[in-house]
């Protein structure tokens, strides 16, 4: 069987990491591709996978099905382009664009051309969220009305040097980085909220750009949701995001690690979920990829990426471009309305819950 | 080796179930002397490695260790390098150049070249990994420290990227300078030894999880146990509970009639659970082989 080939675009932190797992799978031939000095450098001499200093000409002469873009977001958006332009499938680290207009050109671009076309958020191949997801849709909650979204972490924990990631040009700053993440769990789970109002990006340690971020988002005929994020937070060892949900049968809490539930009564289609509570792990929810490097989901992502184009599918499954364009929308109505302190959006549709029908005392209708 | 090593996650906030405890873990054992008190239990025990990160906490333990000679005589320590976070950290603040900048003596040939717009010669590449290993070991000066381990991100990133070249270095410089083994955590045990040997490297020492129910054994479980039997490792079984999932007898009894798994290394906190284990691998895994 022919293998796929991918070269891997940018090797950063993120980019590194793709690259050793891409490299690492069975049925890839990698190559890579970064501008920059001393990493180019090193694994010049030291690895057999030919690495490309210029993105334009290893599009011109290397063979490829693929491209997995890694580089600082601001180039997200003309890269993903120029490989969508030469019929390459494409793997894109989040956030996807900055402007969601080209976001949603690239999405068409794609599904025109029936390339795979997915976004890097991990979460979504996280055990626990993927659980989240299962209890959302079967309804295990009832109506949910009451959402908290975080996400806590040590990235910027004083005043210091800016990289592109400290630069909101480019792409970088906590809104960006960290709140992309509860916020694309959140439109995976409920879609694209209506209004977005009270935001808030604030300066923590930087000049440049954000620290923290609160926002409240609300859906038609759906929750309310507080967004609370701050990457300067060292009491937490990595990045942690959890969510919260309360509805009208209970409440489910989900992080990296598990997915507790609390049920006031069962639900139709859960036999496994009791009432009160049900705590299931991410260790017992996710199986073995070919290769293990910083979780399960960085390889499980990949491998769906992987397989999809090794197959045709022609889409991705999860994490498509269109996923992703709801994501970066909801990050510009969070900066307008940080920006201008206007509700930006409508207010929500609210018809009224379906009742049962009335009947009478002696349940003659 | 020791049957029974005795690892680090417990004090250091890592917990593969839950953020809940592992936050409870990281107040418990913010003061090295309530890590020392979980110490002092399992070498009581008969527990004499002590299988651990490169972390600023584990210097505070060293220097103790190292204070009082007659109490702690057999204690042992296998370090496992680098603790990544650190890096991760300085990479983040500085950019991959500025972060080694930090770490290279301030003014060595090292610095000079990293500060330089030349490429790197591959002697100095070389050269920077010494030096970051000796930075790693400076805290175990004075202990017993005869086996060394790179930890698994790196070890996966390094074998992922197919730089397998710096494990050649590592065992080297190891063996050179420290009369220490060399050896090596990994998430891929079969894709890793396979690299390891082609790098000219025998027999290595590998920590992976090996449990019953194949949890986390990337690679596949029968490629490791096909690893095991050809006698080309030897083996340290981490998560052989599988974080809670085996009962630690049957998980125990299992591993002990595994070929190939000298050591299982496991944490714990509680005084009844280093006791349970440790009395579960004198049961099943008696002597060495």
């Amino acid at each position: 069987m022919q293998k796929v080939r991918v070269a891997v675009v940018g090797l950063g932190k993120m980019g590194l990491s793709h690259f050793a797992m891409v490299n690492a799978h069975p049925d890839v031939e990698a190559i890579a591709c970064d501008g920059a000095g001393f990493m180019v450098d090193v694994l010049g001499k030291n690895i057999d996978t030919p690495i490309y200093k210029e993105y334009d000409q290893m599009l011109a002469q290397a063979e490829l099905d693929a491209v997995v873009i890694a580089t600082p977001s601001r180039l997200h958006a003309p890269m993903v382009k120029a490989a969508l332009d030469k019929g390459l499938h494409v793997f894109c680290e989040k956030p996807f664009c900055l402007d969601w207009q080209d976001s949603q050109r690239l999405t068409e671009q794609a599904a025109e051309a029936g390339r795979v076309a997915q976004v890097g958020y991990h979460y979504r191949y996280v055990g626990a969220f993927q659980e989240m997801k299962r209890l959302v849709e079967a309804g295990a909650i009832g109506r949910i009305t009451h959402v908290l979204a975080e996400a806590y972490g040590p990235v910027v924990l004083r005043p210091k040097r800016a990289t592109w990631r400290t630069q909101k040009a480019e792409g970088g700053g906590c809104l960006y980085d960290y709140a992309a993440h509860p916020l694309n769990l959140l439109n995976w789970y409920f879609g694209a909220p209506a209004q977005v109002m009270g935001s808030h990006l604030g300066q923590v340690f930087s000049d440049g750009t954000d620290d923290e971020v609160f926002s409240t988002l609300r859906w038609d005929n759906g929750p309310t949701a507080q967004l609370s994020v701050n990457w300067s937070d060292e009491s937490h060892r990595k990045m942690s995001t959890k969510i919260s949900l309360i509805g009208t049968n209970g409440r489910l809490y989900a992080d990296r690690q598990e997915c507790q539930a609390y049920l006031r009564k069962p639900v139709e289609g859960l036999p496994e979920y009791t009432d009160g509570w049900t705590v299931k792990y991410t260790t017992e929810l996710t199986g073995d990829r070919w290769f293990y490097l910083r979780g399960e989901e960085y390889s499980a992502q990949l491998d769906e990426f992987i397989q999809a184009v090794k197959a045709g599918q022609g889409a991705a499954r999860e994490n498509d471009f269109a996923s992703a364009v709801q994501t970066d929308r909801t990050m510009a109505m969070i900066i307008e309305n940080a920006e201008t302190g206007v509700s930006v959006g409508e207010a929500p549709i609210v018809n009224a819950p379906s009742k049962p029908a009335k009947r009478g005392w002696f349940g003659r209708s | 080796m020791d049957r029974l090593l005795f690892g680090d996650n417990q004090f250091f906030g890592i917990n593969h179930m839950s953020e809940e405890k592992a936050r409870a873990q990281a107040m418990r054992f913010q003061k090295a002397e309530a890590i020392m008190d979980v110490l002092d239990v399992a070498y009581d025990a008969g527990i004499q490695t002590f299988m651990c990160t490169t972390h600023d906490r584990i210097a505070d333990i060293a220097r103790r260790v190292k204070a009082d000679p007659a109490r702690y005589a057999d204690f042992t320590f296998y370090p496992c390098m680098p603790y990544a976070h650190k890096y991760a950290n300085a990479v983040t603040e500085h950019g991959m150049v500025g972060a080694l900048k930090e770490f290279m003596p301030k003014d060595g040939l090292l610095s000079t070249a990293l500060a330089g717009s030349k490429a790197l010669a591959t002697k100095e590449v070389d050269g920077i990994a010494r030096v970051l290993i000796d930075m790693e070991m400076k805290m175990f000066e004075g202990v017993r420290a005869p086996v060394v381990f790179i930890q698994n991100v790196f070890t996966d990133l390094l074998l992922g990227m197919g730089f397998t070249r710096a494990f050649r270095i590592f065992d080297d410089h190891i063996r050179e300078k420290y009369q220490a083994e060399p050896a090596y955590i990994t998430m891929n045990m079969p894709a890793l030894l396979n690299a390891l040997e082609a790098e000219g490297i025998e027999h290595p020492i590998i920590c992976s999880n090996i449990n019953k129910i194949g949890f986390r054994m990337s690679g596949g479980f029968d490629a490791y146990l096909d690893a095991l039997k050809s006698g080309r490792v030897r083996a340290v079984a981490m998560s052989v509970y599988a974080s809670g999932a085996i009962p630690a007898d049957e998980a125990i009894h299992w591993i002990s009639e595994l070929p190939g798994v000298e050591s299982i290394v496991f944490g714990a906190s509680s005084a009844g659970n280093i006791r349970g284990t440790k009395a579960l691998v004198d049961k099943y895994m008696a002597a060495p082989a």
